[in-house]
């Protein structure tokens, strides 16, 4: 791991409703390239708005995200372009549900990088293969179960060959029994050296897979370490309280 | 008895045999069917543009940077609701009237103009359809879209229209049927469509319950038989899920 900064925040703030709901009160961090992030807190703390900021989902009201070194906050920067490298998995999948699981993988690498149907699709039934649904292809998502919904949404995002993978709760929406097949997915993907940033409830992923846990409450990070610093010896009442509660 | 079918015989002849009279009709039909038709796609056209700008207004005005483009997005919604509101609030007839001798006073080709009266009139309420397909699709779509590179208008085109059509599939072919009979005031901007072509009949063999409950007849038939086809459409719509 090197300690290049792939994402840094500073002082990001977003408000909503006029500034009433303080969502982000001020938070500076850092993504480094080949790291696993794992936000935890409790609800309504910010943790998806702070995701959702990352690839600008959420204008922030203060403060900026550098993305390689880029300010993406920028007005006169070319969101889209970023977001490309900036893949993202959703609570609900959001799988497109009028196109195949093919469709819906190779949708964005042929219209935004213009690969070829050939090239795209064998790009896309590699990936496919590696998460376990090489037969699923000709599916439309509403034939998948959850699981596989989620395995083919983290494909889709794959398929952008992003530098950075951004995951909120992914297995919140999920059946107990297919949470293990979506964390497995995930653990191969940061054994293989993606850059991770995963909002997420599963303690015992934050541990194994994390590099560093952030622990967010009212729109701010109250602490920051690595797991075992924070699961083992957590500093603040707060996180405290917080790991009683979910542990 | 047979006095009355004897009368009925030789009024049909007259009104649809004699001098080919039925080919008013067919040549109405057809005239009717082809403005129906092409009004629609320009309904939808129109349709689809007014739609995607209402929608993009009211769901980012509160979010959107303050700039350039939310000025130019602002109006173009207060041009769409100034369209709106002009043809939902005036009678179609008197739409037709205005483009045809109003805006287009120097040309008299009937059924172009009523194609394009019709269409422009179909377009605020295809537009209102669409409006509420694309703001019946879950959020979560535009943001998977967005988060993959997508533009907003890439976006609405491959992720969002797709979808919103689908849902609103039985509402337009709906509002097929609809023009279809509206259309049938063509004939105040001397277009022969079917209305017209059974007044002409009538016109000429004076005689009005023959011709005109024929015109009846092809409508109800014609309405009957797109109502059918919709309510398939819908419960295939219904059990397909993709
Ligand atoms: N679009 C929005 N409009 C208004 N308020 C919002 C919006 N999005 C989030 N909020 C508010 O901002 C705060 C932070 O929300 P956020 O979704 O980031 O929390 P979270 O930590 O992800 O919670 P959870 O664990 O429940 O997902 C909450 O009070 C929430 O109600
Ligand atoms: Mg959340």
């Amino acid at each position: 791991m090197t300690t290049e900064a792939l994402i840094r925040v500073s002082g990001l703030k977003k408000h909503f409703g006029g500034g009433k709901i303080k969502a982000l009160d001020g938070v500076d961090a850092e993504i480094r390239r080949g790291e696993v992030v794992v936000v935890i807190g409790p609800s309504g703390s910010g943790k998806s708005t702070f995701l959702r900021c990352l690839n600008l989902l959420e204008l922030p009201t203060e403060g900026t995200v550098a993305f390689e070194g880029v300010d993406i906050t920028d007005r006169s920067v070319n969101i889209n372009l970023f977001r490309r490298k900036i893949g993202m998995v959703f609570q609900h999948f959001n799988l497109f549900p009028h196109k195949t699981v093919l469709e819906n993988i190779t949708l964005a690498p042929r219209k935004l990088k213009r690969l070829g149907a050939a090239e795209a699709e064998g790009k896309a039934m590699e990936l496919l293969a590696k998460v376990g649904l090489p037969d699923r292809a000709s599916a439309y998502p509403s034939q998948l179960s959850g699981g596989q919904k989620q395995r083919v949404a983290i494909v889709r995002a794959l398929c952008m060959e992003p530098d950075v993978m951004l995951f909120d709760e992914p297995t919140s929406a999920l059946d107990p029994e297919m949470v293990g097949e979506v964390l497995d997915v995930m653990k191969d993907l940061a054994r293989s050296g993606m850059t991770m940033v995963v909002v997420t409830h599963e303690m015992r992923f934050a541990r194994e897979v994390g590099d560093r846990v952030i622990f967010m409450d009212c729109g701010r990070i109250i602490e920051e370490n690595t797991p075992s610093e924070i699961f083992d010896n957590p500093q603040s009442d707060r996180l405290r309280q917080f790991l009683a509660k979910v542990l | 008895m047979s006095d009355w079918l004897e009368k009925f015989k030789s009024d049909f002849i007259l009104n649809f045999i004699t001098k080919d009279r039925w080919k008013y009709l067919w040549r109405g039909l057809g005239n009717t069917l082809e403005i129906t038709l092409i009004a629609l796609l320009l309904g939808i056209a129109i349709g689809v543009v007014i739609a995607v700008i209402r929608s993009t207004y009211d769901k980012n005005r509160d979010s959107m940077r303050r700039g350039l483009g939310y000025c130019l997005l602002r109006l173009g919604d207060f041009i769409c609701r100034v369209y709106l509101t002009i043809i939902r609030g005036t009678p179609v007839i008197v739409q037709l009237m205005i483009i045809y001798y109003v805006v287009f006073a120097s040309s008299n080709n009937g059924v172009a103009i009523a194609m394009l009266a019709f269409g422009i009139n179909s377009g605020a309420y295809v537009a209102e359809i669409i409006r509420g397909g694309i703001m019946s699709i879950d959020p979560g779509q535009f943001e998977a879209g967005r988060s993959l590179g997508f533009s907003y208008v890439q976006t609405m085109r491959h992720i969002i229209i797709p979808q919103a059509f689908k849902v609103v599939l039985p509402s337009l072919a709906n509002e097929f049927i609809v023009l279809l009979k509206e259309t049938a005031v063509a004939g105040y901007v001397s277009v022969m469509d079917l209305t017209k072509g059974g007044d002409i009949i009538r016109g000429v063999t004076y005689s009005s319950f023959m011709p005109l409950i024929a015109v009846a007849l092809i409508y109800l038939v014609m309405v009957m038989f797109f109502t059918w086809l919709v309510g398939k459409l819908e419960r295939r719509l219904r059990s397909g899920d993709h």
